[in-house]
C-alpha cells in the first residue's frame, strides 16, 4: 500500500515542514523515486543484505514457549540475529545507499533507545560518511552502551538537553541540525514517521522481514499464519513485518504499544489509548497532547517505544479495520523479557517483549491449531542494566 | 486597526522600510506580554509578531525554545494568547499583530473558531511555520477559507533553498508579505549575514512584488543597514527575546528591548 501523491495514506500523513526543508525533502522524494526500481539499486541493497546484515534471518519455532502457553504454534522473526541486533539496519542501509547516490557526505539521525543511532553509525562506518547522532539526555542514561558503540564505530553523540530530553526531543534537534547544514547532509530518520517520503521509505525498507517470512512459512507450514504480532513504537518494525500480507485479508494484524507505568495514571506511551489526530514532527497522525495541542510527556521502560506519535500508515490501518492495536505494561513487558530469556534462550530488546507480552496473555484464547508469527525486533543486551535497575525497585517495593 | 497590506504599502510610499518586531508570547507571562507590546509599538515597531509557545518548536533556535518553554510552564495557550490580544486592542495599540505557530496548537484549536477569535481580538494574520502552500491549497485547504472569510491575512515564508518554481506561489499564497529566510537554520541570532544573501534578494525581487520582510539572525545597526536597500523590511526576535531573558528585572526588560527595537528601527532610516 502505497500513499498518495502527497504522501497521504488517508487523512494520515503529508509533509508538515518548515520552507527551508521544501527542497530537500523535494530531492529525497525524486531520489527515493527514482533509485528504488532502478535494479543497480537493488542489486546492491541485496547484496548488503545478504553479505553484511546477514539475511534472510531465521524464522523460530519457539517450541517450549508454545507448550508452556499451551496455545499456538509460535514462531519468532529473529531480526535479533542482524548484524548490529535489530531490525533498524534494515532502513539504515536502504536510506545510505540512497543518500550515497545523492553524493551526500554527512548523514545526521536521533535515536531513542540507540539501536537506531548504532545501526545509522554502522552503515556509516562502512561507507566512509561522516555521522552525527542526537540522543535525549535522559535516553544517554539508561543506554550509555550503545553510546559507547556509536562513539566506537567513528559517530559523533549529541545528548539533548531540550525538553523531555528523550526521542521527539532528539528528532527537534536532529531536524534542526538538518535545516542549518542541509548543502552537505543527509538526515536518516528511523522510524516510519515524519514527512513524507520517509514513513513509505522506512516501510519499503523494512518489508524485507514480512516479505522472508511469508517465505519462510510458506515452506515450514505451508500456509499463511493467522497473526502477526510486533511492537510499536513509530512503527517501523511492525509495518515491515505487516506490509506484505496487507492483501491477506486472512491474516490478522496486532500491533503492541507501551502501556507504560499505566493508562489510567497516564503514564504511558499508547496513542491509540487517548490519543488524537494531530500535527507533529512533520507528519498529521495520532498523537498524545493536551488540549491546547501541546504534545505529552510519555513513558515507557523501553526507550525505543517512548514516544508521543505514531506512524501513520498505523493509524490508517487501524481505522480500516486492517489491523488492531493494543498495549503491555512496563510489568507485562519486564516478565515477558524474562520468561523468553528462560523458556528459549533468547533475551528480547524490551521493546520487543511487548510484543512477547501479548503473546504471553493471549495465547490461552487461541486455538492450537494457529500459528502466530512475533517479530523478535531487537536483542536485549543493551537492556539488562534497566533490567537490573527494575528488579532492584520491584525488591523494594515487595 | 490597521491591515498589514495598508501599513506596509503606506511604508513603501514614503520609501521607508518596516520593522516587524517578535517576541514570545507569555513569556514571562500573558500580561507582561501586553507590556511589551505596548513599549515595542511606542519604540516604533510597525508589526509585531507573537509567538505561539508549542512544546517542540523545531524551527526555533535556543533563544525562542527556551521562550517558549517559560511561556508554557506560566500555562499559557493559543486561547490566552488571543486574549492578550484583546487586551492590547483596548489599551488603543493599532499595529498590526501577526500569530507566529506551529501548526498543531493551530489545529487543535480548530481552524473555523480560531479565525473567527482573531478577528474578534484583532489579530491581523497568521504565519504557520510548518506549512508549506502546497498543503494550504489542498490538504488543509478549509483553514485557508477560514481565513479568507475572516479576512485574516496568512503569511508564507521564503527560504533561500526555495526553488524558483515555487516563488510565485508563495506570493499568491501569502497575503501580508513574505517573510523571507535570511539564512539556512533556525531562529538566532548570529553576527554576519549569510553569504549571498543581498544576492539572492536582488533575484527574488525581481520576480516577486508583494512586501519582501527580511527574518532570522538579525540582532545588529550594520546587519540591517546594509539590508535595507534589498527589502521592504526586516523582523528582529531573538535579540529582543534575549533582551527579555536576561534583564534582572521586567522594568529593566522593558528598558532594554525599547532602546534595541529604537536603535534598529533607526538603522534602517
Amino acid at each position: 500500500m502505497n500513499p498518495n501523491s502527497r504522501g497521504f495514506y488517508g487523512q494520515y500523513g503529508g509533509s508538515y515542514i518548515p520552507e527551508t526543508l521544501s527542497a530537500p525533502i523535494e530531492e529525497i522524494k525524486e531520489a527515493f523515486e527514482k533509485f528504488k526500481n532502478e535494479e543497480s539499486f537493488q542489486a546492491d541493497l541485496s547484496y548488503w543484505q545478504k553479505e553484511y546484515i546477514g539475511r534472510a534471518t531465521p524464522l523460530t519455532y519457539a517450541e517450549r514457549l508454545t507448550h508452556f502457553l499451551g496455545g499456538p504454534k509460535i514462531y519468532l522473526k529473529r531480526e535479533d540475529l542482524t548484524h548490529t541486533g535489530a531490525h533498524k539496519i534494515n532502513n539504515t542501509l536502504g536510506q545510505i545507499l540512497i543518500a550515497k547516490r545523492m553524493g551526500k557526505k554527512r548523514i545526521i539521525a536521533e535515536t531513542g533507545a540507540g539501536q537506531h543511532g548504532v545501526a545509522v553509525a554502522t552503515v556509516c562506518a562502512l561507507f566512509g560518511l561522516s555521522c552525527t547522532i542526537y540522543m535525549g539526555e535522559d535516553d544517554t542514561k539508561r543506554q550509555r552502551l550503545n553510546v559507547y558503540r556509536m562513539k566506537l564505530l567513528g559517530a559523533s553523540v549529541r545528548p539533548v538537553t531540550l525538553g523531555s530530553r528523550t526521542l521527539k526531543d532528539a528528532i527537534n534537534e536532529a531536524m534542526r541540525d538538518w535545516v542549518t547544514n542541509i548543502k552537505n547532509s543527509y538526515y536518516l530518520l528511523g522510524s516510519a514517521l515524519g514527512p513524507h517520503p520517509y514513513p513509505q521509505m522506512v516501510t519499503e525498507f523494512q518489508s524485507i522481514i514480512g516479505r522472508e517470512v511469508k517465505e519462510q512459512i510458506l515452506k515450514k507450514e505451508g500456509r499463511l499464519p493467522d497473526q502477526l504480532i510486533a511492537c510499536v513504537g513509530g512503527g517501523s518494525n511492525a509495518i515491515g513485518l505487516f506490509h506484505p500480507f496487507l492483501e491477506d485479508k486472512d491474516v490478522s494484524l496486532i500491533g503492541v504499544e507501551a502501556g507504560g507505568f499505566g493508562i489510567k495514571e497516564k503514564r504511558h506511551s499508547a496513542r491509540f489509548e487517548g490519543g488524537s489526530v494531530g500535527i507533529f514532527q512533520g507528519t498529521k497522525t495520532v498523537i498524545l497532547q493536551d488540549q491546547f495541542g501541546q504534545i505529552e510527556e510519555t513513558e515507557s521502560i523501553s526507550a525505543g517505544l517512548d514516544y508521543a506519535g505514531i506512524g501513520p500508515l498505523h493509524c490508517y490501518l487501524k481505522e480500516m479495520g486492517r489491523a488492531k492495536y493494543t498495549y503491555a505494561t512496563d510489568e507485562e513487558a519486564m516478565n515477558a523479557f524474562s520468561i523468553l530469556s528462560k523458556m528459549e534462550g533468547i533475551i528480547p530488546a524490551l521493546e520487543s517483549s511487548h510484543a512477547i507480552a501479548y503473546i504471553i496473555k493471549e495465547a490461552a484464547h487461541l486455538s492450537k491449531d494457529k500459528i502466530i508469527v512475533c517479530n523478535l525486533s531487537g536483542r536485549g543486551d543493551k537492556d539488562v542494566e534497566t533490567a537490573i535497575l527494575y528488579s532492584s525497585k520491584e525488591e523494594v517495593n515487595n | 486597526m490597521k491591515s498589514i497590506n495598508d501599513t506596509l504599502n503606506k511604508i513603501r510610499q514614503n520609501g521607508k522600510k518596516a520593522f516587524v518586531a517578535y517576541i514570545t508570547a507569555g513569556d514571562p507571562n500573558l500580561n507582561k506580554t501586553v507590556e511589551l507590546v505596548e513599549t515595542i509599538s511606542e519604540a516604533g515597531a510597525d508589526i509585531i509578531e507573537l509567538g505561539v509557545p508549542f512544546s517542540d518548536p523545531l524551527a526555533d533556535g535556543p533563544t525562542n525554545q527556551k521562550a517558549s518553554e517559560r511561556a508554557l510552564k506560566q500555562g499559557c495557550h493559543l486561547g490566552g494568547v488571543l486574549e492578550s490580544v484583546s487586551k492590547i486592542r483596548q489599551k488603543g495599540i493599532e499595529t498590526p499583530i501577526v500569530l507566529f505557530s506551529y501548526m498543531n496548537p493551530l489545529f487543535r484549536f480548530g481552524f473555523g473558531e480560531l479565525s473567527r477569535r482573531c478577528r474578534e481580538v484583532g489579530v491581523n494574520g497568521l504565519l504557520p511555520v510548518d506549512l508549506t502552500p502546497e498543503s494550504f491549497l489542498e490538504e488543509e485547504r478549509h483553514f485557508k477559507n477560514a481565513l479568507e472569510k475572516e479576512r485574516i491575512e496568512p503569511i508564507f515564508l521564503m527560504a533561500p533553498t526555495t526553488k524558483t518554481s515555487r516563488w510565485k506561489l508563495i506570493e499568491k499564497e501569502t497575503k501580508g508579505f513574505i517573510y523571507y529566510v535570511s539564512r539556512t537554520g533556525t531562529t538566532g541570532v548570529s553576527d554576519k549575514l549569510s553569504e549571498g544573501l543581498l544576492g539572492k534578494l536582488k533575484e527574488v525581487r525581481k520576480v516577486v512584488k508583494k512586501p519582501l520582510i527580511v527574518g532570522f539572525g538579525l540582532s545588529k545597526s550594520e546587519q540591517v543597514k546594509t539590508l535595507a536597500p534589498y527589502c521592504d523590511g526586516i523582523v528582529v526576535g531573538s535579540a529582543i527575546v534575549r533582551e527579555i531573558e536576561t534583564a534582572k528585572n521586567f522594568k529593566e526588560a522593558k528598558k532594554n528591548t525599547h532602546s534595541l527595537v529604537t536603535k534598529l528601527k533607526e538603522s534602517l532610516i
